[in-house]
C-alpha cells in the first residue's frame, strides 16, 4: 500500500512492454543479479561494518556489542537486534524521522533471515549465563536507494557480521565475592555458524524478475524474498505489496531463489573486497 | 514460560500432535458476522483459542488528504494485541511486529477488494486479539475479510489464512502457541479461494524447499476449507434476518383479518404506500445487481444488499 515511487507513464509502459518481450531496461535478464560488493570495515569505531553494493543500490551495516541483561526466558542466549534506517540521503522520499512501516518491514526482513538461520552462535554471545550476554545492535543505514534493500540490507548485515571482533572478558571475583565482567583490550572473531543469504523477486504484470532495479521496483505490483542458508534451507521469506502470487510461481522462485543464492555464496570471497571503493560508480 | 521444553513430545512417530490432532488437522473455528453495533462491518473469529475481533469503517474520507490515492481507496489495516492476550503483560504502545503485521494485512486485503471504486477514500479495517494463542495474523485475516463483505463492500473473493509448520520435520498444518514457539519453523499464507492466488506469505525457521512446497500444497485445500465455513458464516447471517422478516410479515398478515375495517382502510392506504416504496426498492437494487454483475461481484456483497432492502421493508412495514 506504500505509495510507489513517481515514474512517468512513458516510462512505465517502455519496462512494460520490454519485459513483455523478455528484455530489462538494463540488459539483464529475468534471473540475473546486478554486480554485487561488499566492503568490510568500513568504520572502524565499530565492532564489525560493512557497506554492500547492489549496482547502485549503497548499504552501510555497523554492529555495536554492548553488555546486557539477557531476557529472562531465554538467560543462556545472547541478544541481536537489527534496525533499518532510511536516511535523507538516499532517495528523495525518505525523510527524517521515527522509522515509518517500510523501514520496520526492512529491518524486521533482515533481522527474520539472521534470527531463524541462528547466524550468530547464540551461545557465544553469554558470558555469565542469566546474568550478563552481548547485546549486539546491527544497524543499517541505506545511503543509496537503487532498488532491491532488501537483498542489500541483508549482505551488509552479513558482511558487518563476519568482520566483527568481541572484546575479550575475564570474569573476576571482587572482595564482596560478586562475579564482575573486566572487559580486555584484546579481541576474537565473532563465531558465526551459518550465512543466509536473501534473493528478492518482484512481479510484474506476469513477468517475475530477481534484483529489481529503482525504476522497476517503482510499478511492481508484487515482491517476494526469500533466505537461504549454505544447507540450501530456507530460513524467511515475506512477500510484500499489494499484488498476488500462484503456488506455481511461488514454487518457481523457491528453485530459481536456491539457485542464486547459491551463486551469491561461491563467489563470497570475490565479492568481498577490502581494497573496494565504496563510492566509485562502476558499470555493472 | 515453557520450561517443560523436554516433557512436551511435539510430534509423535505416528504423526499425532502435542493436542491430538493429526498433520492436516485444523483446531475448531467458528465465526460471528456482525457482532459489533456501530462499525459498518464487523467478525469476531473464535479459532482454537484465538479471539479476535475485527471491525470494517469505510470507506469514507481521507485524512490526511496527502495520503489520499487519486485512482483507488487505501487499505488502512491495524492490527492490535490486548495487553492481555499473551502470557506475559504486552506494552500497550504498538510494537515493530504489529506494526509490520498491520502493513502486510493492508496489503494482503487489497487484491480482494475493487478498490478503484472508491478514490480518496480510506477503508479502515482494524483487528484487535483479545486472545492470541498461535496463528493470529491467518485468524485476523480471515475474520477481517469477512468484516469487509459484512460492511457491504465489493469485492472479488474472500480471503483465507491458514498457517503451516516444521515440527521435526514433518510439516504440519495450523501451528498452535506451543508448536509456534517449539517447532522449527512457520508459514504463515493467505490465500484468494477463488481466484487461487496467494496474497500473504512469510515464513521464519528452517524448511527445506520440497518442505515448503509440500507445506504449499497441504495449505491450498486447507484454505479452502476455510473459505467454506466462511461462506457459511456470512450466509447463515443473511438467512436469518430473512427468516425474521419473513416472520415478521407472516404475523401481520394473520393479524390483518381481526383489525376493524377502519384500521384495515388505513393499513391498506399504508400497503399502497408500501408497495410503492417495494417497487422502488426493487427497481433499484435491479440495476444495483445489473451493475454489480458488470463488475463480476460475489455473494456476500450481494447479500448485504438483501439485508438492506430486508431491513427497509421492515422499516416500511413498522409505520
Amino acid at each position: 500500500m506504500t505509495k510507489k515511487g513517481l515514474i512517468s507513464v512513458v516510462e512505465r509502459e517502455h519496462i512494460l512492454s520490454l519485459l513483455n518481450h523478455g528484455k530489462r531496461t538494463d540488459g539483464r535478464s529475468f534471473n540475473e543479479f546486478r554486480k554485487i560488493q561488499i566492503i568490510p570495515g568500513y568504520v572502524q569505531k565499530a565492532e564489525g561494518s560493512a557497506i554492500a553494493k547492489i549496482g547502485k543500490s549503497k548499504v552501510i551495516a555497523g554492529v555495536k556489542a554492548q553488555m546486557g541483561a539477557p531476557f529472562p526466558d531465554t538467560p543462556n542466549k545472547g541478544v541481536i537486534t537489527t534496525t533499518v534506517e532510511l536516511v535523507p540521503v538516499a532517495a528523495p522520499e525518505f525523510e527524517s524521522g521515527p522509522p515509518r512501516e517500510y523501514a520496520i518491514e526492512l529491518a524486521r526482513v533482515a533481522d527474520r533471515a539472521i534470527r531463524e538461520s541462528e547466524a550468530v552462535s547464540n551461545e557465544d554471545l553469554v558470558i555469565i549465563p542469566s546474568k550478563s550476554v552481548w547485546i549486539l545492535f546491527i544497524d543499517i543505514y541505506v545511503l543509496d536507494h537503487d532498488g532491491n534493500l532488501y537483498d542489500a540490507c541483508e549482505l551488509a548485515a552479513l558482511g558487518a557480521l563476519l568482520n566483527t571482533q568481541i572484546p575479550d572478558v575475564k570474569i573476576v571475583t571482587n572482595e564482596k565475592g560478586e562475579e564482575v565482567v573486566e572487559v580486555l583490550e584484546t579481541t576474537h572473531p565473532l563465531v558465526m555458524k551459518h550465512t543466509p543469504i536473501s534473493c528478492t523477486f518482484s512481479k510484474i504484470g506476469d513477468n517475475i524478475i530477481v534484483d529489481p532495479n529503482y525504476d522497476e521496483e517503482s510499478i511492481q505490483d508484487t515482491r517476494l524474498t526469500l533466505a537461504f542458508t549454505e544447507e540450501n534451507k530456507i530460513c524467511s521469506t515475506q512477500k510484500g505489496e499489494s499484488g498476488s502470487f500462484s503456488v506455481e510461481e511461488i514454487k518457481k522462485c523457491i528453485d530459481i531463489a536456491a539457485e542464486r543464492t547459491k551463486d551469491i555464496r561461491s563467489q563470497l570471497d570475490k565479492i568481498v573486497d577490502p581494497q573496494g571503493y565504496p563510492w566509485s560508480e562502476e558499470s555493472s | 514460560m515453557a520450561k517443560n521444553k523436554e516433557e512436551t513430545v511435539l510430534i509423535t512417530k505416528d504423526g499425532i500432535r502435542h493436542d491430538g490432532r493429526k498433520r492436516e488437522d485444523l483446531r475448531e473455528i467458528s465465526f460471528e458476522v456482525g457482532v459489533l453495533d456501530r462499525a459498518d462491518g464487523s467478525c469476531l473469529i473464535e479459532w482454537g483459542r484465538n479471539k479476535i475481533l475485527a471491525a470494517v469503517y469505510g470507506p469514507r474520507e481521507l485524512h490526511p488528504k496527502h495520503m489520499q490515492m487519486p485512482s483507488q481507496a487505501y487499505i488502512r489495516c491495524e492490527y492490535r494485541m490486548a495487553t492481555f492476550s499473551v502470557p506475559d503483560r504486552k506494552r500497550p504502545a504498538p510494537n515493530r511486529r504489529e506494526k509490520e503485521i498491520s502493513k502486510l494485512l493492508g496489503e494482503a486485503l487489497d487484491p480482494a477488494l475493487f478498490t478503484y471504486l472508491y478514490p480518496r477514500s480510506v477503508i479502515d479495517v482494524f483487528i484487535e486479539v483479545l486472545q492470541a494463542d498461535g496463528g493470529t495474523r491467518c485468524a485476523a485475516i480471515t475474520a477481517a475479510s469477512l468484516a469487509l463483505a459484512d460492511a457491504g463492500i465489493p469485492m472479488r473473493d474472500l480471503v483465507s489464512g491458514v498457517a503451516a509448520g516444521n515440527l521435526s520435520g514433518k510439516v504440519v498444518l495450523d501451528l498452535d502457541d506451543i508448536e509456534d514457539k517449539e517447532g522449527e519453523g512457520d508459514l504463515p499464507i493467505a490465500y484468494l479461494p477463488n481466484l487461487e492466488k496467494v496474497v500473504l506469505l512469510q515464513s521464519d525457521g528452517i524448511f527445506t524447499p520440497d518442505q515448503y512446497k509440500e507445506a504449499l500444497d497441504m495449505l491450498v485445500p486447507a484454505c479452502k476449507k476455510v473459505y467454506q465455513l466462511q461462506r457459511k458464516a456470512i450466509t447463515d447471517k443473511y438467512s436469518q434476518i430473512n427468516d425474521a422478516v419473513q416472520k415478521d410479515i407472516d404475523a401481520e398478515a394473520k393479524a390483518k383479518p381481526a383489525k376493524d375495517k377502519k384500521k384495515a382502510d388505513e393499513s391498506k392506504a399504508k400497503d399502497d404506500k408500501k408497495d410503492k416504496k417495494k417497487a422502488d426498492d426493487g427497481k433499484k437494487s435491479k440495476a444495483d445487481k445489473e451493475d454489480k454483475k458488470k463488475k463480476g461481484l460475489k455473494k456476500p456483497s450481494k447479500k448485504k444488499d438483501d439485508k438492506k432492502q430486508a431491513s427497509k421493508e421492515k422499516e416500511a412495514k413498522k409505520d
